[in-house]
C-alpha cells in the first residue's frame, strides 16, 4: 500500500513527535488549570474540522463548503438523542448520518467541479439550517433546543479520542494508493478515470469519511452549549474557518492544517479576550499576509527553513 | 479476429454530426490508422471508444462484448487504454507514480503494490525515461510527457492502445523514436489504433487506414491505396 516509501523513509521521526503529544495531551487534564482544557478542546474541535476538510478537498481540489451542514447535523443529534440514548452512541449516529447525507449529497453533485460544488455546499448548509428553523418554528413551536451537558473532561477526551481516528484515518488515506488516487483526480480527473480510477466512487466515499469526524465534533461540542439553535449549530463560519486554517498552515503536509488550525484557534481567543474592537481586522491583515507571502502556508515556510533557505530547484530533465 | 468494432456510431454536438454512421473495426494485432483534416471527427470516435463521451446510437464492441454505455474506468479495466491529444500527465506527481497509478488502478486483476511498482518501472525502462522517474512530470519536455502518457497507459494492461497524436509536436528525431516505440508496442502483442497528422510516421508504422470527414468514414485500406486514393486526395487539398 505504502506508495510514498519511495519518495520519504523518514517517517518515524514524525510518528513519534505525534505519539509524545497525544500523550502529553491525554495527560494535559492532570496538570493543566481546567480553563486551559477547554482551550485545547476548542483547539482540537477545530483540527478535527481542517483535517476532515483537508482528507477529500485537500487533493482534489473540490472545495468543499459543506462542514457547517455537518457539524450542525452533529449538534442536532447531540440535542434530539441526546437525553434517550448513551453518549457514544449519540456520537456515533451524529457520525454515521454525516457519512449518509455526504453520500447522498456527493453522489448527487460530485460532477460539479469547481465554483458550483462549493456553491452547492454552502447552499447545503443554509438548507438544512432554514428547514430547521421552519420545522421549529411551524412544527414544534419551539426555538432552539437544550441540550444534556457533560463535563468538561468528558467532552476533551471524546474530542481527542475522535482527534486521533481523524488524523490516523488522514495518514492512512494519503499513504494509501487511494490518496495517490485522490492526488491524480485534483490534477486531472479525466486522465485519472482513463487510467482506471472510479473517480465517482473515490471521490463519494472519500467526502463521507471525511463528513464522519465533523458530525462527531459537531456531536459531543454541542454538549458543552447546553442550548443550540440553528443559527448557532450552523453558522458558516464552520464552514469557511477549516478552508483558512488549511491554506493558512498549508496542506502539502498532514501537520500543516494541524499547525494552521492551532495557530488559527489560539490567536482567536487571545485577540478576543484581548483587543476584541480590532481582532478582525488583525485577523484580515494575518490572512492577506499568508496569502500574498506563504503560498504553500507554514508549511513552505519551514521546509524553506529546514532547507536552509536555498530556494527550490528543480532537477532540469 | 476483430477485437474492437463499430457499427453506425454516431454522435452529436447540438446538431452537428461529429461522428456519423462510422463502422469500423480493427483485428488483433494489427495498427491502425485514423486520419481526416481537423474537425472530421477523429478524437471524439476515440472519446466514444474510451467512454469519455456516450455515443447517441449505434453500438461498440471490444472482444465480441459490447463496451457502449461503460464509464471509462470499466472499459480500461476491460482492456482498452488511450493517450490523449493534448497531454494529461499527473504535471505534479512523480513519473513514476504517474505510471504506478495505471498499474494499481487500471488492470483488470487487483495487483500488489510491489509488483505494481516492478511494473511500472519496467515499463518506464521500456519507453526510456528509467533516468528521470522521481522527477516531477511537469519537468519532462512534451517528447517525454508522451512517452510517459504511453507507459500510463500500458501500465493498464491494454490488449487494445488508442494513440491520439503521439507525434504531434515533436521534432524529426523524436518522431523517428516514437514510431519506434509503437512498433514495440505492437511487438509485445497490443492492437494499436491511432490518430496522426505526420503522414509519414502512419504511412510506415499502419497496417491499415481509415479516412474521416466531416463525421463520416470517406475511405479506407492499406497505406498504398489511401495515399493514390482520389477521394482523399480531394479531402485534403480540396478539388
Amino acid at each position: 500500500m505504502d506508495i510514498t516509501a519511495l519518495t520519504s523513509k523518514k517517517s518515524l521521526v514524525p510518528g513519534l513527535i505525534a505519539v509524545i503529544l497525544v500523550i502529553l495531551l491525554a495527560t494535559s487534564p492532570l496538570y493543566v488549570p481546567a480553563y486551559w482544557v477547554i482551550r485545547l478542546t476548542a483547539i482540537l474541535m477545530y483540527i478535527i474540522i481542517t483535517v476532515s476538510w483537508v482528507i477529500f478537498s485537500g487533493p482534489t481540489g473540490y472545495m468543499s463548503l459543506a462542514s457547517a451542514a455537518f457539524f450542525g447535523i452533529g449538534v442536532y443529534t447531540s440535542a434530539v438523542l441526546g437525553e434517550a440514548l448513551p453518549l457514544p452512541v449519540v456520537i456515533g449516529i451524529g457520525g454515521l448520518i454525516c457519512f449518509c447525507l455526504a453520500l447522498l449529497v456527493g453522489a448527487a453533485t460530485l460532477r460539479l467541479r469547481g465554483i458550483y460544488f462549493a456553491i452547492f455546499t454552502f447552499g447545503l448548509a443554509e438548507l438544512i439550517k432554514h428547514v430547521l428553523l421552519w420545522w421549529e418554528i411551524h412544527v414544534t413551536g419551539t426555538r432552539g433546543r437544550f441540550v444534556i451537558t457533560v463535563d468538561n473532561t468528558t467532552v476533551f477526551y471524546v474530542i481527542l479520542l475522535i482527534f486521533v481516528v481523524a488524523l490516523l484515518t488522514a495518514y492512512f488515506i494519503r499513504h494509501s494508493k487511494y490518496g495517490a488516487a485522490l492526488r491524480s483526480i485534483g490534477e486531472n480527473e479525466e486522465a485519472a478515470a482513463h487510467a482506471g480510477i472510479n473517480v465517482t466512487m473515490v471521490k463519494v466515499i472519500t467526502f463521507a469519511i471525511s463528513a464522519v469526524f465533523i458530525g462527531a465534533a459537531g456531536a459531543i461540542m454541542a454538549t458543552r452549549w447546553t442550548y443550540v439553535e440553528p443559527y448557532y449549530a450552523f453558522n458558516p463560519l464552520y464552514s469557511f474557518m477549516p478552508v483558512l486554517m488549511a491554506i493558512f498552515g498549508g496542506m502539502g503536509q498532514l501537520y500543516g492544517p494541524i499547525l494552521g488550525a492551532t495557530v488559527f484557534t489560539y490567536l482567536e481567543e487571545e485577540l478576543i479576550t484581548r483587543i476584541p474592537e480590532l481582532y478582525m481586522i488583525i485577523f484580515g491583515i494575518i490572512l492577506i499576509v499568508a496569502i500574498l507571502y506563504l503560498p504553500n502556508g507554514l508549511v513552505g515556510l519551514i521546509q524553506k527553513w529546514r532547507k536552509g533557505g536555498s530556494v527550490e530547484q528543480n532537477a532540469d530533465t | 479476429m476483430q477485437i474492437l468494432e463499430g457499427e453506425g456510431v454516431t454522435k452529436y454536438f447540438g446538431g452537428l454530426a461529429a461522428v456519423s454512421q462510422v463502422d469500423f473495426n480493427v483485428d488483433q494485432g494489427e495498427v491502425v490508422g485514423l486520419i481526416g483534416p481537423n474537425g472530421a471527427g477523429k478524437t471524439t470516435l476515440f472519446n466514444l471508444i474510451s467512454g469519455a463521451l456516450v455515443l447517441k446510437s449505434g453500438v461498440i464492441r471490444f472482444k465480441g462484448e459490447k463496451i457502449t454505455g461503460l464509464k471509462p474506468h470499466q472499459i480500461c479495466r476491460k482492456g482498452v487504454a488511450r493517450t490523449f491529444q493534448e497531454v494529461k500527465v499527473f504535471t505534479n506527481m512523480p513519473v513514476l507514480q504517474n505510471v504506478l497509478l495505471g498499474s494499481l488502478f487500471g488492470t483488470s486483476t487487483a495487483m500488489s503494490s510491489t509488483d505494481a511498482t516492478r511494473e511500472a518501472t519496467e515499463l518506464l525502462e521500456f519507453v526510456g525515461l528509467s533516468a528521470v522517474g522521481v522527477a516531477p512530470a511537469k519537468d519532462l519536455t512534451l517528447a517525454n510527457q508522451k512517452r510517459l502518457e504511453v507507459a500510463r497507459a500500458l501500465a493498464t494492461k491494454p490488449e487494445l492502445l488508442l494513440l491520439d497524436e503521439l507525434m504531434a509536436g515533436l521534432n524529426p528525431t523524436e518522431v523517428a523514436e516514437a514510431m519506434e516505440l509503437v512498433a514495440r508496442i505492437r511487438d509485445k502483442g497490443i492492437t494499436v489504433f491511432v490518430i496522426e497528422h505526420v503522414m509519414k510516421a502512419i504511412m510506415g508504422i499502419c497496417n491499415r487506414i481509415m479516412v474521416l470527414h466531416h463525421g463520416e468514414k470517406i475511405a479506407e485500406g492499406t497505406p498504398q491505396e489511401i495515399a493514390s486514393s482520389k477521394t482523399v486526395i480531394e479531402v485534403y487539398l480540396g478539388e
